[in-house]
């Protein structure tokens, strides 16, 4: 499924390298690689890969990543335009997680 | 009060807004000590017996799914309450674990716990289940409900600590989003490794000592998932269709040129065929399909698909475009399928798996207006040749 990617030059992620102290955790963390180690210290490798889920940022310890995170959904955009359910997506569960989702948009 | 104040300073460090949970009754008593452990209960459907901990009795889950379980998850699926699909947040016991087992957290969707225990046959691990309303991983990590202070707080709480010698926690990949993994180390001492993004690669993952591969941590979005969201995607249109078709057949009933039984037949119901079309290229279709149909934004793919059926219908229905009442119900047609279409592959993008927030508003600030004009334009052209005809 390499070739499932969204809309280009819009991802919010941006990283100071000079913060970053390499431990490699968004590495883990990101479920679209968009990290890789550059000797170290960690660099944004594929921005357009990223989903805005905020994994990385939260995760940081140092500070080093910031992204606007959000959960890219249309219809959580249309209920909080409308003022409806708190501004929720509304488009089912995404089930199954634990160690384990298959898949993973928003829900309520 | 005192513990309020307590709590309060507890999360007064973290970056993010907390919901301050009562941690009283209200009613001029003072709070339960601390020391009191909030154990899940142990009759609860799928629990297969107890254990005696240092915590207390713990309740003992099967790696087996019952028949129980697996209706449950069919109905989640088709939509029959799962917003109450849920297990008590907590400590379990799956197989016979002891205080160097695993521990493993996830969430108190009882989706989310079922996959879990069922991708751990033959295992021994602790299970820490958090109190995220009954929504799985993925989605209250976003919320902040898998979050670092619910950890905190379920560590703390569950007896965790009595349980197991070792300091370490298995989180799923995909609760990273709410989980500051330095910050759950600080206040408890416990280290989070975050595991496999799906539960079928756990033990792979438990046997290679807590490392997962490039693969395990990558977040596809293969057809078997997509196909799964399909039943709720058009449990969503259900109302909005029976309430859009017989306005369609009352329209045409009463606008057409002969008489209303006539009409309903000759135009109505081809109108509901194809409002029926157009939802199917929406929501099913554009899932089955989301790889393979060009384009990057949904709605652009939902577009595609919605003209390839519109010109369908409009041949398969022989619409005589030489007169201007057929020329004018091809364009309606033209424009309200695509719109439907587009707007409810729109919709999709909350259940892929790797839209951002970012790209989806940009997408809607020109496909929602394009959507909505479309929709309502068609509708007055088609109007307009029923009274044509």
């Amino acid at each position: 499924m390499g070739n499932m990617v969204y809309l280009k030059n819009v991802a919010t992620l941006s990283m100071d390298t000079t913060k970053c102290s390499g431990c490699g955790l968004c590495l883990d963390v990101c479920p679209h690689n968009v990290f890789k180690m550059n000797g170290k210290s960690a660099k944004i490798m594929d921005r357009d890969a990223c989903m805005e889920c905020g994994a990385c940022s939260r995760n940081c310890p140092t500070g080093a990543i910031s992204v606007q995170s959000g959960v890219g959904c249309a219809a959580a955009v249309i209920n909080s335009l409308l003022g409806r359910n708190g501004g929720e997506c509304c488009c089912g569960p995404q089930t199954d997680d634990s160690g384990a989702p298959r898949s993973g948009g928003c829900c309520g | 009060m005192e513990k309020n104040k307590k709590n309060l300073s507890l999360t007064d460090k973290f970056e993010f807004p907390v919901i301050q949970e009562q941690t009283s009754c209200g009613c001029g008593t003072s709070p339960a000590p601390n020391t009191v452990h909030t154990l899940p209960r142990l009759d609860q459907s799928f629990v297969s017996g107890s254990m005696t901990t240092p915590a207390g009795e713990l309740p003992k889950v099967s790696s087996a799914l019952t028949r129980h379980d697996r209706w449950g998850t069919i109905k989640a699926r088709l939509g029959a309450g799962r917003m109450h699909y849920i297990v008590d947040p907590g400590l379990y016991a799956l197989g016979h674990p002891d205080a160097q087992a695993p521990i493993l957290v996830t969430a108190n969707y009882k989706m989310s716990f079922d996959y879990l225990r069922q991708a751990l046959a033959g295992r021994n691990v602790w299970i820490l289940v958090l109190d995220t309303k009954g929504i799985n991983v993925w989605c209250a990590a976003g919320k902040g409900t898998f979050g670092t202070k619910e950890l905190i707080q379920r560590i703390e709480t569950s007896g965790l600590k009595k349980v197991v010698d070792h300091r370490k926690l298995i989180l799923p990949q995909l609760g990273a989003p709410g989980v500051a993994a330095h910050q759950v180390k600080q206040f408890t001492g416990f280290k989070v490794h975050y595991g496999p993004l799906r539960a079928a690669d756990l033990t792979d993952y438990l046997d290679a000592g807590l490392k997962a591969t490039n693969e395990m941590r990558i977040m596809a979005f293969p057809l078997k998932d997509r196909a799964v969201l399909i039943p709720l995607e058009l449990l969503f249109t259900a109302k909005p269709f029976i309430l859009v078709s017989l306005a369609l057949l009352i329209l045409s009933g009463i606008l057409g040129q002969s008489g209303f039984q006539t009409n309903i037949f000759h135009d109505g119901l081809f109108a509901v065929g194809a409002l029926a079309c157009a939802i199917l290229g929406g929501a099913v279709i554009n899932p089955l399909l989301l790889p393979y149909i060009p384009g990057r934004a949904f709605s652009v793919k939902g577009l595609i698909i919605g003209l390839v059926i519109a010109l369908g219908l409009i041949y398969l229905r022989g619409i005589d475009v030489q007169l201007w009442a057929g020329r004018a119900e091809a364009l309606a047609w033209l424009l309200i399928i695509p719109a439907i279409s587009a707007y409810l592959a729109m919709n999709f993008t909350g259940c892929s798996t790797y839209t951002s927030l970012s790209g989806v508003k940009k997408e809607m600030r020109f496909a929602l207006p394009l959507e909505m004009t479309a929709g309502v334009l068609g509708l007055a052209v088609w109007i307009t040749s029923l009274i044509m005809k």
